[in-house]
Order: C-alpha cells, then sequence, then structure tokens
C-alpha cells in the first residue's frame, strides 16, 4: 500500500512537473508521426492532445501487457516504462 | 540581412517568450541562427519543431525545389494505384511558421567558420547547421549505371520524374514481357522498399499483363519483413514473381542500358523493363561538409545528432548512421524532432536529455494488404539500438482483415506524418 502510494505521488509529480512545461517529455515527440497532431488529418489513429491522461495511461499498459490487442501500439508500448508512459500520458492531456 | 519587419517580428516572438517563461534566458541568449540543409522529412520537420520549441530561434530553410515529392507511397504511383501529385508537397506552410525559405543549393561549408555557401556566392552564418540531404546515388558504383543509365533504365529512388518513367514503361511494355528489379546491398534508402515495389509491380502485371513476370536480383540474402513478404507472394503472386538472393546468383555485377541487360555471375537477363536500385551515400553537401565517413554516411551522436567529425553540424535522416533505426522516412521524422529538442537546448547552454524514438514503416502487398514494422530506440553506448523486447513485424499468421486494416492505417500514416511536416 505504501509503495503503491509512493508511486502514485512520483507519478502524479512527474505529471504536474511534465505538463507545466512546454517541452515533451522523452518519447512524446515520437507520437506524431500516427497520431494526428492537426484536426485535419483524417485518420483511424486518434488524436492524443487533450485526452485523459489516465485513460492514455491504460491504453498504453493494455497494449504493452497484450490486454487489448494492436496492429502496432502493441509493439510500440513495450519500448516505454511507466514513468515515460505517465509522462507522455500527462504531457498530451495538458495539449489543446 | 533582416528586413524589419521580421526583426520586428523576431522581437515581438522573443518577447513574448521571455514573459511567459524567464527573463533571465531571454536576456542570456539573442536568437540562435540554426540553418537546416534540405527539405524533405527530416530538413523541413526539423526546421518546425525548432520553430515550435523555441521561436526566438531564427531558422534558414536551404531547399532548391519548390515542391517535396515524397518517396512512401511512391511505388504505387509507379503501379497505377496513385497520381504522383498526391505525393507532391509546397513549403508554403513551412515558411508561415516564420522559417526563411533560402531556394537554393548548399554548395560548401565551413565548420570551423560556422558558415554555409549557397549557389551564388552567399554565406549564411550559423551556431548550429542541420544537415538532411538524404541520398545521393553513387553512379557508376554498378559498372555500367550511370546518369544517362537511368534514362533507360529507372532508378525510380528519388521520387519525380524517375517515377514517372518506370511507370511509362511498364505501361507501354507488352504483356509477357519480363520485368527485372536489381536492389543494392546494405545500407540503403528504406530496406522494405524494393520488395514493395516488386509486390505492387506484381499487382499491375497480375492485374495488367497475366503473362509477364517479374524477376528480383538482389544483393542480398536476407531482407526487410522477408518472411511477411515471402508469404504474401506466394499467396498474391506465384510463377509471377520470383526473388533471386545473393546466395543463387542474384548480385548484378554490371549493366547494359542500351539492351536493359543486368550481368550477374550466372547469368545475363535482357530486360523489357529494368529497375535499378543502385547503391547510395549520403546526399552531395555531407561529402563537402566533411561529415561523412569511408562508408559514405555520417557517424552521429545519439543523443543530439551532432556529427562525430565536424562540431557544430548535426546530420539526421537517411543521410546519417542511426544505428538500429533504418532510412525511412518516419524515422527521419522522429530523428527531426529529437534533434531540433537537442539544439533548443544547446543553444541556451542547456544540456539534452536522451531521446526514445519510434519508427513504423508499412508496406502494400497489394492495394488492400498492409504489413508493418514497428520499432523504438534509445542511445546505449553511443548507439542508438532498439530497446530490449519492444518492436517488431506484423503478424505472420492474420486474417485478411488483419492486412486490409494495416493498409488503410499505411494511408492514414502518409496523410499525418504530411501534414505534420508540410501541411
Amino acid at each position: 500500500m505504501v509503495k503503491l502510494l509512493a508511486a502514485a505521488i512520483v507519478s502524479l509529480a512527474i505529471a504536474a512537473a511534465t505538463a507545466a512545461s512546454a517541452e515533451p517529455p522523452v518519447g512524446a515527440a515520437a507520437c506524431s508521426g500516427c497520431h494526428p497532431a492537426s484536426t485535419r488529418v483524417s485518420s483511424p489513429v486518434p488524436r492524443l492532445a487533450g485526452r485523459d491522461q489516465a485513460a492514455i495511461v491504460k491504453a498504453m499498459q493494455d497494449f504493452r501487457s497484450g490486454a487489448r490487442a494492436g496492429t502496432v501500439m502493441d509493439r510500440i508500448a513495450k519500448g516505454f516504462t511507466d514513468e515515460e508512459i505517465q509522462a507522455i500520458a500527462a504531457w498530451y492531456a495538458a495539449q489543446k | 540581412m533582416k528586413t524589419r519587419r521580421e526583426f520586428l517580428k523576431l522581437g515581438a516572438a522573443a518577447a513574448g517568450s521571455a514573459a511567459l517563461f524567464s527573463t533571465r534566458a531571454f536576456a542570456q541568449s539573442p536568437a540562435a541562427r540554426v540553418v537546416v540543409v534540405g527539405g524533405g522529412f527530416a530538413g523541413a520537420s526539423c526546421a518546425r519543431a525548432l520553430r515550435h520549441a523555441d521561436s526566438r530561434i531564427a531558422v534558414t530553410l536551404v531547399e532548391p525545389s519548390p515542391t517535396f515529392t515524397a518517396c512512401p507511397f511512391s511505388n504505387a504511383v509507379i503501379a497505377g494505384l496513385r497520381e504522383l501529385r498526391a505525393q507532391q508537397f509546397t513549403y508554403d506552410r513551412v515558411a508561415a511558421d516564420g522559417i526563411t525559405i533560402s531556394r537554393t543549393t548548399a554548395t560548401a561549408v565551413d565548420a570551423q567558420a560556422r558558415s554555409v555557401t549557397l549557389a551564388d556566392g552567399t554565406r549564411l552564418p550559423y551556431e548550429r547547421l542541420v544537415l538532411a540531404p538524404g541520398i545521393e546515388i553513387r553512379w557508376n558504383a554498378l559498372p555500367g549505371y550511370d546518369q544517362a543509365a537511368a534514362a533507360q533504365m529507372p532508378h525510380a529512388w528519388q521520387a519525380g520524374e524517375q517515377t514517372l518513367l518506370l511507370r511509362r514503361q511498364l505501361e507501354a511494355m507488352d504483356d509477357g514481357g519480363l520485368v527485372v528489379i536489381s536492389a543494392p546491398a546494405n545500407p540503403f534508402r528504406c530496406p522494405p522498399g524494393p520488395y514493395e515495389r516488386a509486390s505492387l509491380i506484381a499487382h499491375y502485371l497480375k492485374t495488367k499483363k497475366p503473362k509477364s513476370k517479374l524477376l528480383v536480383l538482389d544483393a542480398k540474402d536476407t531482407f526487410s519483413k522477408q518472411k511477411l513478404f515471402q508469404q504474401a507472394w506466394s499467396e498474391l503472386y506465384p510463377g509471377l514473381l520470383e526473388w533471386v538472393p545473393l546466395s543463387k546468383g542474384g548480385n548484378v555485377t554490371s549493366v547494359d542500358p542500351a539492351t536493359r541487360t543486368l550481368v550477374t555471375d550466372f547469368a545475363r537477363h535482357q530486360a523489357k523493363v529494368a529497375n535499378v536500385i543502385p547503391p547510395q551515400k549520403a546526399g552531395r553537401i555531407a561529402d563537402a561538409a566533411g561529415v561523412t565517413d569511408r562508408t559514405g554516411w555520417c557517424p552521429i551522436d545519439p543523443v543530439t545528432f551532432e556529427s562525430k567529425l565536424q562540431p557544430g553540424i548535426h546530420v539526421i535522416g537517411d543521410a546519417a548512421i542511426a544505428g538500429a533505426m533504418p532510412k525511412s522516412a518516419f524515422a527521419a521524422n522522429s530523428q527531426a524532432k529529437s534533434c531540433a529538442a537537442a539544439i533548443a537546448r544547446l543553444v541556451t547552454g542547456a544540456t539534452p536529455s536522451g531521446p526514445k524514438l519510434i519508427n513504423t514503416c508499412y508496406s502494400l502487398v497489394a492495394p488492400d494488404y498492409g504489413i508493418s514494422v514497428a520499432g523504438v530506440y534509445q542511445p546505449t553506448n553511443g548507439q542508438l539500438t532498439e530497446v530490449p523486447g519492444s518492436g517488431g513485424l506484423s503478424p505472420a499468421e492474420a486474417p485478411k482483415a488483419t492486412r486490409a486494416a494495416e493498409a488503410v492505417l499505411a494511408e492514414a500514416w502518409f496523410r499525418t506524418i504530411t501534414d505534420e511536416t508540410f501541411g
């Protein structure tokens, strides 16, 4: 429980720090190769900007564990740590 | 020379960011000058990412062509499934980001004085230079294959007129003709590209000229997405497409453009249509700047993409030796954004952080049959290496719907990356 709480505090701290800065966290800039940055683009791949942070984290974790089937995200999610996923999700959630 | 208006614009932008972030940073760092050479997926993406990272950075993009013609999906143009104009993009939106576009060729670099010389003799000073020159064909590396030969046996490895030439040759060929593709040894631009091209040409022949035959002569024994391609070929194009690896005599040792003949150690293949994908090296300016090594490509630092041979010069995209990352448009765009982030930090005296990069490459085996390879990369011991356990290919066994979905995703990827780069 204590460990869980500590982890939650750490991710919150990371989230707060990341959301406040303009610079994308490690790995975040690469997402827009497939996830459109602009609303102009029609794609079955969702935009990440402004999406719920917890939903992004859950999706990444589920792709990584195999709980959710992906086409490429199952393979890509395996390249990211929990901390990186938290930071990326927080940053995108804070974008418009 | 800056115009008064540009100067004011720059001043306003600087004042804006100074107010938002810190006046200290502004006082310490006058607008850094970054010159980017090459307006492809690497260069144009980097120029824009630099402006987004820090609007005080003055960015000049040196690119002679008024339009960019994209290589991804150009194989569909060759196969008559797409028009070339769907591949073409202007730099209007890039310029609208406040980037100065210099529509000329960079001819020399003085790494010590930190200036780029343009075709008209003008010198552009820089604090940081980004070279994104793509590839240069190594003419005559394959005996007989020079610039004149490319008019008979197109390479179509730089999209544009060459793409259309190969398409016209296929269209003009009678049913029953022999088409030959020669694929080079590693490394080269777009590792799965020759095999996607073979697939889509086979699709064209199957639907339009079914008595024809396609031979792929390869200087290698293995290639990107090999199992997926070969499985699809035996399913879709049996008897039509034959791949000849190095160990079975696939290595082309010379060509004769007059007769469209490709010579191997074991045979002479006289083709009706011959597509020679020749050996390549980094684009010309890389050599002039002194950033290429003996391989003809550019060794770089995996965190900043700064050349290991010349300080202050960064190399991204196909020209760079990027470890495990392939020479792809996706990789170029991913590298461009990491390089821009690193430069934005370097020009303010900050330390760049280690990047994490992604590559995703789709290939079409048929219009409704897509396959992919994906990878995640990070610096390890001075090289970009794949994150262990990540990445990989589309599943070997998959229903038709999965292949169709990947074909749809491939097109969506193209719309997304071209919008980010040029839109």
